[in-house]
């Protein structure tokens, strides 16, 4: 299985972890992800306003390079998904996005929302299977009891998203079972950990962090575990109560690729 | 009505491509609000101010600031509003006057840290400024 891979900017410096880690898994898992050799930036937020398209283009680069080579376009970091899948279903549903992104890209071939994006987790659950990756586990996480923290941007909006229920999500704590942890469900796991608003008032951002991580710990977690670079700075930096990692850390301590901390 | 305000509205209202008249007053979307205690004004009331073309307190409103788009809002408002919508084009149409910007890039290194990952940067850039 082949997949063109859009690791996007924060993969590429701190959050390498998430990068590296994926992709010996997927090497392992059997899944070969291949990244363009000119993706750039997907602005980290999908413009929301119906009139900004210059911020979409990038993102629409990205989604006619895996088009043109005939490849399903797998996302890792949650920001860049929720970009890539939302400008997608625009340029299919959109008449305006479409006409005027097209207008401004000149591509060889007109682009209309053709390419499946896919979420890393997606990957795992529907193209490789929660029984092959079980298969495939040579050191369970037996006895970790670890809390999914989805936040907001793999989850909503439901509608477009479409990876998982919006309140009550399970693919984490699916993907968690299979390499042998013992997920624990709390309430806040899908409710904003601040996102960018720490570069604004960073004390808001702590609150934010405080409630979940309280949350967390009453509901007995013992570690988080994230796909996205800036929950896992915001649990750490503003808040620090609990060991937060990103999920395909545990990916690969299953798979044997690295060791436990 | 003032010719501006309506000029105003109909910019927001290109950009939510969402009708405010469909916004029963609920609150749903601010009972899920994350950003509450925060907030000057909160989602329901930017609809309103919106539909009413209250564009001299919008243009000093310090809550948009707040609003992180986790879409708690449009996702549980039961008549498909969109309140995050109205939110970031409020949002928008604040930063996009002139001399609206909220974020300048001198202000960054005061802003992070060594940990702070560029989606965080890249993020504010967009919400804060044009
Ligand atoms: S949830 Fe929707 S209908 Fe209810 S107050 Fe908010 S915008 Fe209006
Ligand atoms: S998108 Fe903004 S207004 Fe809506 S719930 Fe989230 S923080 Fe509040």
């Amino acid at each position: 299985m082949t997949f063109r891979y859009y690791p996007g900017c924060t993969l590429k410096t701190k959050a390498r972890k998430l990068d590296e880690t994926a992709r010996r898994c997927a090497a392992a898992l059997g899944a070969e992800l291949v990244e363009p050799a000119d993706w750039q930036c997907c602005g980290a937020v999908y413009p929301m306003a119906k009139d900004e398209i210059a911020p979409k283009l990038s993102a629409v680069r990205a989604l006619a390079d895996a088009k043109a080579q005939g490849q399903e376009l797998v996302t890792l970091c949650a920001a860049c998904h929720n970009v890539l899948k939302r400008t997608n279903l625009d340029m299919a549903n959109d008449e305006h996005t479409r006409d005027a992104a097209n207008r401004y890209l000149q591509l060889p071939e007109a682009y209309s929302g053709e390419t499946t994006v896919l979420h890393y987790l997606e990957l795992l659950r529907d193209r490789i299977g929660w029984d092959a990756i079980r298969a495939k586990v040579t050191h369970p996480l037996t006895g970790r009891k670890i809390g999914a923290y989805y936040g907001c941007l793999l989850l909503r909006p439901a509608r477009e998203m479409q990876m998982d229920d919006a309140e009550n999500p399970t693919i984490i704590e699916d993907f968690l079972r299979a390499i042998g942890a013992e997920p624990v469900v709390y309430a806040m796991r899908n409710e904003c950990c601040g996102a960018y608003v720490t570069m604004e008032d960073r004390a808001a951002a702590k609150a934010r962090v405080e409630a979940i991580l309280q949350n967390a710990q009453a509901c007995g977690c013992e570690e988080l575990t994230t796909a996205c670079p800036l929950c896992l700075y915001n649990l750490r930096e503003n808040g620090g109560a609990l060991k937060v990692t990103y999920f395909t850390e545990l990916l690969a301590q299953a798979l044997g690729l690295e060791a436990a901390e | 009505m003032n010719d501006t305000y309506l000029e105003y509205q109909a910019e927001i209202l290109r950009m939510t491509d969402r009708d405010p008249k469909r916004c029963m007053i609920c609150g749903k979307c601010t009972a899920s609000c994350p950003a509450f205690s925060e907030m000057d004004f909160h989602p329901h009331q930017i609809v309103g101010m919106v539909e009413r073309c209250e564009f001299d307190v919008l243009e000093t409103v310090e809550g948009l600031w707040h609003c992180m788009s986790c879409m708690a809002c449009s996702e549980r408002c039961p008549r498909d509003v969109q309140p995050a919508r109205f939110m970031d084009a409020v949002r928008q149409w604040r930063i996009r006057k002139q001399g609206g910007e909220h974020l300048h890039p001198q202000q960054v290194p005061e802003k992070i840290d060594e940990a702070t990952p560029q989606q965080a940067i890249a993020a504010a850039f967009r919400k804060y400024r044009k």
